[in-house]
């Protein structure tokens, strides 16, 4: 049990996919400038993405495994992603007309976030079972929801400051997104890398 | 004889920026003492390095942003970054990490983000974390010894300062932190054994707990001229404490809860880090949850994380989370109903 809260607890905070291992950066510069944008966003992103890491462990281990495949794990794992937002995509825009215009292209862009993408891929070099892939992906996602949320908020408030013309927009967004970086270096210890 | 014709607020105080800041500046100048007392010179070379560094980044980055230096210069906040600085870096480390921490504090920290008042990061604490990262041996390895622990004498002032400008190196002796010290060894001796090492036994507070008062004496002092507020401070102790009376009851296992409070950085930290009005939250209720954050990630670190006083990448954490708290804790407007916050539907676009 408690390797299972302390590998929860490494992906949110001690290897964050945005901060520690700068997977996802295309969406946190992208979709960060309105708070409720990002909350809109996160919430989307954690959806696909936990279910994406699931649903490729099953791909992998009952398709590709048998028919001795796993050299095409790369293609698969971005047809079963590119499904999944497909999905998720009906799912907003009959729940949500207004998220799904809000969201925009930003949605269907989930497909090409490499965390997606990348915790597919670490499932399988890590050796992960159906259940620690479940964590292992929920924690990616919320790792991945905290940091865009917490990030926006910040962006909305330097959108207002006095930033140096050189700097205005995504540089100063990229130097916040190192200090962020360097804070999260806090963590390191409090869960296994 | 024309009546003098002002639009509010009518207030006439003499609050300025260059005030408060020589306030504060007062304020923790009975812990440098302290510090300078029990440490050695070392920390009033530092903290005047850092001073002069400090002011001459941000005289650079002001003539490169075009802005007017002298007017600016004189508010006196990069004297306090420097001087904050100063007694947070160890006193043996060598000048060129005060010079790298002052010149990121002020140019990256503070300026790059529109100057002051704009910054999300406390840049004291935000050049700390950078290096100690970055130079992690010379910041670890660098924590002066009192006389009383070590049995020799502190470094005099002219062998202080030409080991920190590294003419000559001293051999001075250093020891680890008390936090640091307490950490490592509680894991092969008990709290009875560990109070028999050499470090210990002049009292497992000596030097820190008057550093810590005297900060503490200084924070009062700001709160009594309502230049901080209590929410932060409070908010700070209720966290940790939260967490630390139940965990940290066994000292044979974890760190007693006054080594918590007295032996590390969280007196200076509650009073002069966490009360800062540009990186903190700004509502009252904010304050307090900023601080409360500090505590708890504060212990967190200390008791789980690799850092033994975690006040810096507390706080930095909390600055990250600032803008949300705020987001959350707008105050009621007079006379208004309460602001619905959260996820709100965009307006409808005609």
């Amino acid at each position: 049990m408690s390797d299972y809260v302390l590998m929860f607890v490494s992906t949110i905070l001690v290897n964050n996919f945005l901060l520690v291992q700068f997977l996802g950066l295309c969406p946190f510069m992208g979709v960060s400038n309105k708070l409720e944008t990002a909350i809109g966003m996160a919430l989307a992103t954690t959806f696909v993405l936990t279910l994406s890491s699931v649903s490729s462990y099953l791909v992998f281990e009952w398709i590709l495994v048998p028919l001795g495949l796993t050299y095409l794990k790369t293609i698969s794992f971005i047809l079963v992603i590119a499904v999944l937002v497909q999905f998720t995509e009906m799912v907003v825009r009959k729940t949500s007309p207004l998220l799904y215009r809000v969201l925009g292209i930003f949605l269907p862009l989930i497909t090409t976030n490499c965390a997606v993408l990348g915790v597919a891929l670490l499932n399988i070099k890590k050796d992960n079972t159906f259940f620690t892939s479940l964590i292992y992906g929920l924690g990616a996602s919320l790792g991945f929801a905290l940091v865009l949320i917490l990030f926006s908020a910040m962006r909305e408030r330097l959108n207002q400051s006095d930033v140096p013309k050189p700097f205005k927009g995504s540089a100063i967004g990229l130097i916040t997104a190192g200090m962020m970086s360097l804070a999260f270096m806090g963590f390191a210890g409090l869960a296994p890398a | 004889m024309s009546l003098m014709q002002r639009s509010s607020p009518h207030v006439m105080g003499r609050n300025t920026t260059s005030r408060i800041m020589l306030w504060v500046i007062v304020a923790a100048l009975p812990g440098l003492l302290a510090l300078s007392y029990f440490y050695g010179w070392g920390y009033l070379i530092n903290t005047v390095i850092c001073v002069v560094s400090a002011v001459l980044a941000e005289a650079a980055i002001l003539m490169l942003r075009k802005r007017p230096v002298l007017k600016t210069l004189k508010d006196a906040s990069a004297v306090l970054t420097g001087v904050l600085l100063g007694v947070t870096l160890p006193p043996f480390a060598p000048w060129w990490i005060m010079v790298i921490a002052s010149g990121f504090a002020m140019v990256f920290v503070k300026h790059l983000y529109g100057g002051l008042g704009q910054n999300l990061f406390n840049p004291a604490m935000a050049a700390f974390a950078l290096v100690l990262i970055s130079f992690p041996l010379p910041m670890t390895t660098s924590w002066s010894t009192p006389e009383a622990i070590s049995g020799e004498p502190l470094p005099s002032f002219s062998q202080q300062l030409s080991h920190n400008l590294e003419w000559q190196a001293y051999d001075g002796i250093t020891m680890a932190t008390p936090l640091d010290h307490y950490k490592t060894k509680i894991k092969r001796l008990t709290a009875d054994e560990l109070a028999q090492t050499p470090e210990y036994v002049a009292g497992p507070f000596y030097g820190i707990l008057w550093v810590n008062l005297a900060f503490l004496l200084g924070g009062l002092l700001l709160l009594f001229l309502k230049i901080i507020s209590w929410h932060g401070p409070v908010g700070l102790f209720t966290g940790l404490l939260v967490l630390a009376l139940p965990f940290s009851a066994d000292a044979d296992s974890a760190m007693p809860v006054l080594m918590h409070l007295f032996a590390g950085a969280t007196v200076f930290g509650a009073f002069f880090i966490v009360t800062d009005p540009a990186s903190s939250a700004t509502s009252n209720r904010g304050k307090f949850i900023f601080g409360f954050g500090v505590g708890i990630l504060t212990y967190c670190i200390r008791t789980w994380g690799n850092f033994p006083d975690a006040i810096a990448f507390a706080v930095l954490l909390m600055n990250i989370s600032a803008p949300f708290i705020d987001h959350y804790t707008r105050p009621r407007t007079y006379g208004k109903p309460k602001p619905v916050s959260g996820y709100k539907l965009p307006e409808e676009s005609p």
